[in-house]
Formats: structure tokens, C-alpha cells, sequence
């Protein structure tokens, strides 16, 4: 950890660390008397690809989930952009342009593509019953519809899903939704994503133009965490590697690093690094 | 042979994608179909003459004032459950706010049973359809944080507390020295009168019935030899009952504009979400508690209101009238035509009250006019035991004569059917896109 931070505990300010939007100090999560994430600590630099790897039940997706507000971690805090999120609600922690995809693709399966990335820009006028229901107020709401679907079409396109945004996401293959899941969490124009397991179950072709996306999303300035299972895409695709084992984390370097660090190879013990 | 087979196949075809082109083609000709299979009903009972005119209308009342009404309340459970996934069984629950709080405003204070401060009726419309909105709101905020299925226990149990504390001794009479409320306990509670009925009375009203009486002098010219009596082609009752059901019908569409308006919103796509993926709607920055209770309260008003329509039409309340079994034919309405589907919603709750409610019936009726079948033995013992003589006509007597009971069977056999032959329902397969506008890819903003 290069970068020292300032950090008064009581109160909710920190001195910002401008290039460390997420960090996260001490986390632990317990599950009665299971420890899944045991005080680990960690930051993601701006404009980065951070990979998050360990073996299974290694708390990776303990971590994240505490991370984006989907469960409460029972210690230590999480800031994003300098602002204590610890226990935050997911849209909250959404909503300060955090966002998250899921290990296993949740597309909204009996909405189509195109309804799917319409969801998802923040604060739309027309999510307020009375602004879509009367008369004149629903006129600025019909303009409004008419700009997000043009985003809605660029997005599409920049994916490469154009030809299925008729289509209900439900008959979307795995690998289809991944790239459905990343769209649509981009349709919020967030800061930073957090990927888990984006790769699981898509096949090589798509799997290298998800790659191709990410990395020139990164190039436009997002920051990127990702979980992630295989080893090679961590090591060929991310500027720094986080091992996670036993709910610790075991290592943090870049992948030159973590492939000659022994403990992480005797995490993994025997796997090829 | 072929020929004429492709012949009448095409026609089908023509004929089935004419009525599926637009939805009020489609509701025309379920209408169309219901209405004419009555009519053809009660000439198999009655026969040809003068009198089943007033037959026919009288059907026809009666599945017009249930159509109106279950497509209300099927319209407020698609909000709920079709958009939202909300899994509210206390719809019966809901409709009884509605109508006491109506009474307790609408109700002259000087009623035989149950006491009000005789406001006037919109008042006491629009304070019941907010009381209604409120106890939803009041059962919505803690039942949230459970899981769906356990806000399914929750509200079924709030519609029970509400029908007993409708009933009750305690509720029945509470009056301070300048006014009182009360609901008239288990001996029901009176309300004011339908506003409509009043339309007859006046000289206008009179010559409309007029139009339906027919005076021998004037009708020479038809075929029928009717004895020189005037004779009433339609009664006047039935259609004061028309002229009622007439503004539940205008209603309905209201409520149907309104709830199709918050489907095809951003609104509406944010409760599309929600019923598929919570948490993911959640991820992407929507605060669900905040849709779900508004949403669950427009629904309850919506409710309320159709409890008022419904039940307050016949001037008079009862906490019988609210047990949880309309709650579930709603939920059967709403399935047959698909959760989800608004246009289903209609359609489902028109087959409903015509084939499964009141047809039954209907075909119970001729049965017992067009064959004599005795007496109808007195236990299901009595019925089956003939049948191994080959005897039939003590169970098809034994059937009519409890075919209220059958009819549950026959909305569970169907209820089975249609969930697995056809889970969707009629119109839940079909694709309404939740957005204000065409989502389409097209250069400009032309829709």
C-alpha cells in the first residue's frame, strides 16, 4: 500500500486519496460463527483493471457483496470517493456510481434487451408515478424516453448485442447476458464497475470482445474490480492482482508478483501460476 | 373435399387475425361471444317469445355488473402482482375499507344500521378509495422487509382482521354527543342509494323506458300475437341496473387508461424489474421500498374504489360480502388472461364471470327446464347408487341440484389446465414493452 491516507475514524470525511476511489479498511463479514472476510484491506486506483482472485471460499464474493451494499459486513468500513459507504443500501451505494454485475448473469429474463439498458440511467424523470402518469407532466417524460433510447442504441452497438435488443433477455445465452449485465450497468454512467466472475460461462470469442470492452472502457478513464476465477485472464488483463484465501487477503502486487509469491502458490497448491 | 377444408381454414385464420390485430378488436369479440352465448342460453331455456327479451337482458345485467367489477379489482391485482410480483391476497380486505369508510362519511347519520355524517357521495368515494390507499400503505411498510410469499400471509391476514372488526359488536355503534360512526356490526350497514337510479325517476328516464315497452296498438306490424296486453320488453329495474353498471364500465376504463399509463412508463419498467430481479433493480441505483409502496397503494385505492362500486351499489354493506374467495377469483380472472396483461385482465374476468361464474348456472337452468329429472335425491349416496342400474337421472339431478359446489371443482380442474397447458394465459406471453415512447432505433423523434 504506496499510498498513505489520512483517515480521521469518527467522522465520515477523509482526506480524499484522488486516485483511490474504492477502500476498504478492515473488513470482516461473519457468518455466525464463520469468518468469511477476516479484516482484509485494500484500494483500486482510478483509471485501473484490479483482479480479485482466490480459491473457492476465499470470500471473493463475501467481499464484494459487503462491498456494494448487498450484505452488511460486520466490521471495518468501505469508502468510495472519499465517502463512507459501510452499510449503505445497494441503490445507494449505485446511485454514488458504484456498479456491480453478478457471478451468475441476472438478466431481467421477461424484459427484453432494449427495456433492460432503458432501466438503468439514473434519476429519470418518469420514475415518478404522478410525472408518467399526468397528462402534461408525461410530454417531458416522452422527451427524456427519447434520449435515453438513443444512449440505449449507441451502447448497444458499442457491444455488439444490437441484433438481439428485441429479443427477451431470458433467451439470451450465458455469455450473451454477461455482455447484457456490462451494458446495462454502463447505462448508468457509472464511476467505477465491479465484475464478478464476468468471463464464467462465455465462450472464447465472446470472451475476448467482453476483454476488448473492458479495456478500452478503461482507457476512457472507469476503473474496473474484477473477480475472477481463472487465473490466465487475471494475469494477462489486470495492472494489479489481489489474492484473497481463507477470507485474507494474501497478496497484493502486480501479476509478476503474485506469480512468484509462494504463499500464493501453496494457497493454490499445485495449480500452475 | 381438401379444397373446402384449406377453404374454411384460411377463413379461421383470417377471422382469428383480424380479432388479434388490436386489443379492442380483441375485448370486442370476447364480448360479442359472451354476450351472444347468454342470449343463446336462455332461448335453450325459455324458448322464442316476448318475454325472454326481458331474459336475455336480465343474463345480461347480471354478467355486465360482474364484468365491471372483477375487471376492476383484476386491474388493480395486475398492478400488484402482474407488474410488481406483489403477492397481495387481501384484496377482499382492501374493498371493505373502501366501502366502510364510504359509508361511515356517505352514511345519513340517522340509518337503521351503521351511522355516517352524511357527506356527500364523492366525498365519501374519494375518503374511502385514501382510507384504502392507507391501510395499504400501513401493511405495506413492515410486510416489505419479508420475502413475497410471507407478504402473501400478511395481507391475507390483515383481510381477515378487517372483515371481523366490519363485523363486530364492538365497531357496530360509537357515537359521542354531536356525531357517530359505526358499521352496523354483523347486521350489515347501510348506504346511500345509487345516484343513478334517481336518472329514471326523472321525465327523461321515463320516456327511455318507455322505449322498451312495447304497446300492442303499435306493434301490428310485428308477427308475434301477444294477446292485447302491454307487455314490458325490458324491465325498468334492469335498466336502472344497466344504467349503474354503465358507469362501472366508464370507470373501468379509467382505471384501465390509468394502469396502462403506468405501465408504459419509466415507472412501470422500474416495477417490471422488481418483479423479475430485486436486488438487481437495487444494483442499478433503484430505491424498490419507495415503488413498491406507492405502487401498492395506488393499488389499494384502486381497490377501495371497486369495492364501493361494487358491493356499495346495493345500498347496504355486509362483512360477509368481503371473504377472501373474491380475492381468489380474481387471482383465477387474472390468470386465465395472463398477470401482466391489462388487455388480459379484461378479457380474463369476462370469460371468468360468463364461462365459469355464472355459465354453470346458466346450463343448469336449461337442464332443469328442458329435462325432467325428479327429484333430486337427497344425499350423494342417493345419487351414486343408481348408476350401477345405469341409472343417470338421479345424479344429473343430484349435480343441478349442487351445482354451486361443482363450480369450484370446475375452477380448480380449469385453474390446473391453464397452468399447465398455458401458463402465461391468454395475453401473458405477449410482449408489452414498458417505455413511454418506441423504443426502435430510428433517426429524429418521430414515434
Amino acid at each position: 500500500m504506496s499510498e498513505t491516507v489520512e483517515t480521521t475514524t469518527d467522522t465520515e470525511t477523509t482526506t480524499v486519496d484522488q486516485d483511490a476511489p474504492l477502500r476498504v479498511e478492515n473488513l470482516e463479514k461473519r457468518f455466525g460463527g464463520i469468518v468469511a472476510v477476516d479484516d482484509t484491506s485494500f484500494d483500486v486506483q482510478r483509471g485501473t483493471i484490479t483482479g480479485l482472485i482466490g480459491p473457492n471460499g476465499a470470500g471473493k464474493s463475501t467481499t464484494f457483496n459487503c462491498i456494494t451494499g448487498a450484505l452488511n459486513p460486520t466490521g471495518g468500513e468501505v469508502y468510495f470517493q472519499g465517502e463512507k459507504v459501510t452499510g449503505m443500501r445497494p441503490e445507494q451505494i449505485a446511485n454514488r456510481g458504484m456498479v456491480r454485475t453478478f457471478q451468475i448473469a441476472r438478466a431481467l429474463s421477461e424484459m427484453t434487451v432494449l427495456e433492460n439498458l432503458m432501466l438503468a440511467p439514473k434519476a429519470q424523470s418518469g420514475e415518478t408515478l404522478w410525472r408518467s402518469v399526468m397528462p402534461g407532466a408525461r410530454s417531458g417524460v416522452v422527451e427524456q424516453e427519447y434520449e435515453v433510447r438513443e444512449r440505449v442504441w449507441e451502447t448497444l452497438e458499442f457491444f455488439e448485442i444490437d441484433h438481439l435488443a428485441y429479443e427477451e433477455a431470458g433467451n439470451l445465452s450465458g455469455g450473451q447476458q454477461k455482455l447484457l449485465e456490462m451494458s446495462r450497468a454502463m447505462m448508468t454512467e457509472p464511476e467505477m464497475l465491479l465484475l464478478d466472475e464476468p468471463m464464467a460461462g462465455v465462450n472464447p470469442t465472446l470472451e475476448e470482445k467482453l476483454l476488448d470492452r473492458i479495456h478500452s472502457l478503461r482507457e476512457d478513464g472507469y476503473t474496473f474490480l474484477l473477480v475472477e476465477h481463472d487465473m490466465d485472464i487475471i494475469m494477462e488483463n489486470c495492472e494489479r492482482v489481489l489474492v484473497m484465501h481463507q477470507g485474507k487477503l494474501l497478496a497484493d502486487g502486480d501479476p509478476e508478483d503474485i506469480r512468484s509469491n509462494d504463499q500464493v502458490i501453496e494457497a493454490y497448491l499445485g495449480e500452475d501460476i | 373435399m381438401t379444397a373446402s377444408e384449406t377453404g374454411s381454414a384460411t377463413a379461421r385464420a383470417r377471422i382469428s387475425g383480424w380479432v388479434k390485430k388490436t386489443d379492442r378488436r380483441f375485448i370486442a369479440s370476447t364480448v360479442a361471444f359472451v354476450y351472444g352465448l347468454f342470449a343463446i342460453l336462455i332461448v335453450l331455456e325459455q324458448g322464442l317469445g316476448l318475454g325472454t327479451v326481458n331474459s336475455i337482458f336480465g343474463a345480461w345485467r347480471t354478467i355486465t355488473f360482474l364484468f365491471a367489477a372483477y375487471a376492476l379489482i383484476t386491474l388493480a391485482l395486475n398492478l400488484h402482482w402482474g407488474y410488481t410480483g406483489m403477492f397481495n391476497i387481501g384484496i377482499a380486505g382492501f374493498m371493505a375499507v373502501g366501502i366502510y369508510t364510504m359509508g361511515m362519511l356517505s352514511t345519513s347519520p340517522d340509518a337503521l344500521s351503521g351511522q355516517g355524517l352524511g357527506l356527500p357521495l364523492p366525498i365519501g368515494i374519494l375518503g374511502g378509495m385514501i382510507a384504502a390507499a392507507l391501510v395499504g400503505l400501513l401493511a405495506a411498510i413492515p410486510a416489505l422487509r419479508v420475502s413475497s410469499d410471507y407478504f402473501a400471509i400478511v395481507t391475507l391476514g390483515l383481510s381477515e382482521i378487517i372483515r371481523l372488526a366490519a363485523g363486530s359488536r364492538t365497531l357496530s355503534k360509537w357515537t359521542t354527543n354531536t356525531f357517530g360512526f359505526g358499521t352496523g356490526g354483523g347486521s350489515g350497514m347501510d348506504l346511500p342509494g345509487r345516484p343513478t337510479d334517481s336518472i329514471l325517476d326523472t321525465s327523461i328516464g321515463e320516456s327511455f323506458a318507455e322505449l322498451f315497452v312495447i304497446d300492442p296498438g303499435r306493434i301490428d306490424l310485428l308477427l308475434f300475437e301477444i294477446g292485447g296486453e302491454e307487455v314490458t320488453l325490458v324491465s325498468s329495474s334492469i335498466l336502472s341496473d344497466f344504467l349503474w353498471s354503465l358507469i362501472m364500465l366508464l370507470v373501468m376504463a379509467g382505471v384501465y387508461w390509468l394502469v396502462r399509463r403506468i405501465g408504459y412508463s419509466p415507472f412501470g419498467r422500474v416495477l417490471k424489474a422488481i418483479r423479475e430481479d430485486e436486488l438487481v433493480a437495487q444494483s442499478l441505483g433503484k430505491d424498490t421500498r419507495r415503488f413498491k409502496i406507492k405502487v401498492f397503494m395506488v393499488g389499494c385505492a384502486l381497490m377501495g374504489l371497486a369495492g364501493i362500486l361494487w358491493q356499495g351499489s346495493q345500498g347496504f354493506a355486509n362483512p360477509n360480502s368481503f371473504r377472501p374467495v373474491i380475492t381468489f377469483y380474481a387471482f383465477i380472472a387474472l390468470i386465465i388472461g395472463g398477470s401482466g396483461s391489462n388487455t388480459g385482465s379484461v378479457v380474463g374476468s369476462l370469460l371468468f364471470v360468463g364461462l365459469l361464474f355464472e355459465g354453470p348456472r346458466q346450463v343448469g337452468a336449461i337442464i332443469s327446464a328442458r329435462f325432467n329429472l325428479g327429484n333430486a335425491p337427497g344425499t350423494f349416496d342417493g345419487a351414486i347408487a343408481p348408476l350401477a342400474d345405469f341409472s343417470f337421472q338421479p345424479f344429473l339431478a343430484y349435480a343441478i341440484d349442487n351445482i354451486a359446489p361443482l363450480q369450484f371443482v370446475l375452477l380448480g380442474v380449469v385453474l390446473i389446465v391453464i397452468i399447465q397447458k398455458r401458463p402465461n394465459g391468454m395475453f401473458g406471453d405477449r410482449t408489452e414493452t414498458a417505455a413511454a415512447v418506441n423504443l426502435g432505433k430510428q433517426e429524429g423523434n418521430d414515434e
